[in-house]
């Protein structure tokens, strides 16, 4: 009680300008390193004078940003579009194949085994295969976003809907609480960490996913302009095109983690 | 001052007792073989009584109070609460049920926790009879904690706000299993006090599990003294110490004296 009644005589004032300077204290590491890794990396050029077309400066790519922004915002749209449609269904599938699995314990025992084989397979295998079956169109590099996304979603989401400690559901059954009941009002929520563990996992992975689908026999994507600017030595679009992949890496995740703060204000409660 | 369930059996079950136990033996299988939890256990308690149940660890103790709760199936024997079977008294919401963590769900604030049961178990009828959610808050002491989230909570509070659950359908059997054991003295004491004020403002029938023998003398009108290996009836200990009762009463002799009567019986199980 008393050391509430002392932190409420700080002022408002003072603890605004302390918020503000421990988020300066946390973002300014990561800035310094930033700034560091690129003035090495211009400095190691300049020193050792590697041509262009081995690794191009950071003056370079920034030049190719500017001037190549046509053709790399027409080539970054279908990836964008490839990895959002793959994020969401596969998340949305192995969202609710887990329910299923967690909602009966036999479907688990049929179907998990299969989802581990698939898994096993590497993607990079699986591309091709896909391509063969379904073209040169959007659907197999969605298919393959999606599927990159589907099993850590899966487990995590299995494990979460099963995260809840069996004292409440004893407080449950004591309510005479049904199993919808138990579902809706404790499944879903106590999943949501995990569910979002996952989603941030394959918010990256799903852009992964879209580009690899986009290097086997595509004419359209940061995939293809990754290849063709790799068979023309155009170092610096190639680093452009990277870049622009990472960014939108980037975006997908902070989404992710941007609704995941909205949802997610409650902590476990730790005893003691 | 005592006297030996085992001496005397009773016959059927008693009318005026709010939960009556009948030679209730409970057998779980484990990795080891057969564990027999309870063997035989025959008790009553009466209508508005409060009975403290202590026991060497192991003993049966949340075994017990979990079979009167249906939450665990009987191998032998009945329990009858209120002349009715135990999933009849739990569908009708006769029970609440306090556990030793507080078990609120740590995305509900203080106040949606209390609200649970009036969510689930599809019982309008109970519903209806129930108390407002911030009227149980406030019987815990918790008024202008409303919102507050179970982690913004301490240890004693989330306890309050457990019980303001299990208060809320105003059950007439309160079972409460170690309620007190994770918190420090000096709240447990805070708590007994309190436990007795909503005893006595609500007449609902408690029994409450302890490890603790001071606990269970100061709040219980009979301690129930369960032996291990196999769980049975010890001795049902009444304590006559007058209600309402203050927390200075563990200064007099009576109450040292059934303190020390209680200690001798545990060490002697
Ligand atoms: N679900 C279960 N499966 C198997 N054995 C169990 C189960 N629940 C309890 N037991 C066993 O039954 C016996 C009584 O357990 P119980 O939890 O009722 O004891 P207790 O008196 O509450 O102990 P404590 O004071 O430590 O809480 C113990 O030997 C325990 O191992
Ligand atoms: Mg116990």
């Amino acid at each position: 009680m008393t050391s509430l009644s002392d932190s409420a005589t700080v002022s408002a004032v003072e603890r605004k300008t302390r918020a503000r300077r421990r988020a300066w204290n946390d973002r300014l590491p990561p800035l310094l390193a930033v700034v560091g890794i690129i003035a090495l990396w211009q400095g190691i050029i300049s020193v050792f004078g590697v041509p262009t077309y081995i690794a191009p400066t950071p003056g370079e790519v920034v030049s190719t940003l500017v001037s190549q922004a046509p053709n790399l915002w027409k080539n970054f749209v279908p990836t964008a579009l490839e990895s959002l449609t793959g994020f969401f269904f596969g998340n949305l599938v192995a969202i609710l194949i887990a329910v299923a699995f967690v909602h009966n314990r036999s479907s688990e025992r049929a179907f998990y085994p299969i989802a581990v084989f698939i898994n096993t397979i590497p993607i990079i295998a699986i591309a091709p295969i896909l391509v063969l079956i379904f073209g040169n169109g959007f659907t197999p590099k969605v298919i393959i976003a999606g599927l990159i996304c589907f099993f850590p979603t899966l487990v995590n989401m299995v494990r979460g809907l099963r995260a809840v400690s069996p004292q409440t559901l004893d407080l449950m059954r004591v309510l005479s609480a049904s199993k919808t009941e138990v579902f809706w009002k404790i499944r879903i929520q106590s999943s949501l960490p995990f569910l979002f563990a996952a989603l941030r996992i394959a918010s990256t992975t799903s852009v992964i996913g879209a580009i690899v689908g986009e290097w086997i026999g595509s004419n359209f994507g940061l995939g293809a302009l990754i290849i063709e600017a790799t068979y023309n030595f155009r170092s610096p679009l190639l680093y452009a095109t990277v870049l622009m992949a990472a960014a939108w890496a980037v975006v997908l995740f902070s989404a992710v983690s941007f609704v995941e703060r909205r949802l997610i204000t409650w902590k476990p409660v730790s005893e003691h | 001052m005592t006297m030996t369930q085992a001496v005397e059996p009773l016959p059927g079950p008693t009318a005026d007792a709010a939960v009556s136990v009948r030679d209730l033996t409970v057998t779980f299988d484990s990795d080891a073989g057969q564990v027999v939890a309870l063997e035989q256990v025959t008790v009553d308690i009466p209508a508005g009584g409060l009975v403290t149940m202590l026991g060497p660890s192991g003993c049966g103790k949340s075994t017990l109070l979990r079979a009167i709760a249906d939450l665990v199936e009987p191998s032998a024997g009945a329990i009858t609460v209120l002349g009715k079977s135990t999933s009849e008294a739990r569908q009708a919401r006769d029970f609440g049920f306090v556990f030793q963590d507080a078990t609120l769900l740590p995305w509900r604030s203080a106040l949606d926790n209390v609200r649970l049961p009036l969510e689930v178990g599809g019982k309008a009828s109970t519903v209806e009879a129930a108390g407002r959610p911030e009227d149980l808050l406030k019987l815990v002491g918790l008024t202008g904690r409303e919102s507050a989230l179970p982690h913004e909570l301490s240890g004693g509070m989330r306890q309050r706000v457990a019980i303001a659950r299990a208060l809320i359908c105003r059950p007439r059997v309160l079972l409460m299993d170690e309620p007190f054991g994770a918190l420090d003295e000096i709240t447990r004491d805070k708590l007994n006090e309190e436990l007795l004020r909503i005893w006595q403002e609500t007449g609902t029938t408690i029994i409450f599990v302890t490890h603790s023998i001071p606990e269970a003398a100061f709040l219980g009108q009979k301690v129930l003294v369960l032996a291990a290996h196999p769980g049975r009836v010890r001795e049902l200990v009444t304590v006559e110490l007058p209600h309402p009762r203050k927390l200075s009463m563990r200064d007099t002799v009576e109450f040292i004296e059934v303190t020390a009567h209680l200690r001798a019986l545990l060490e002697s199980c």
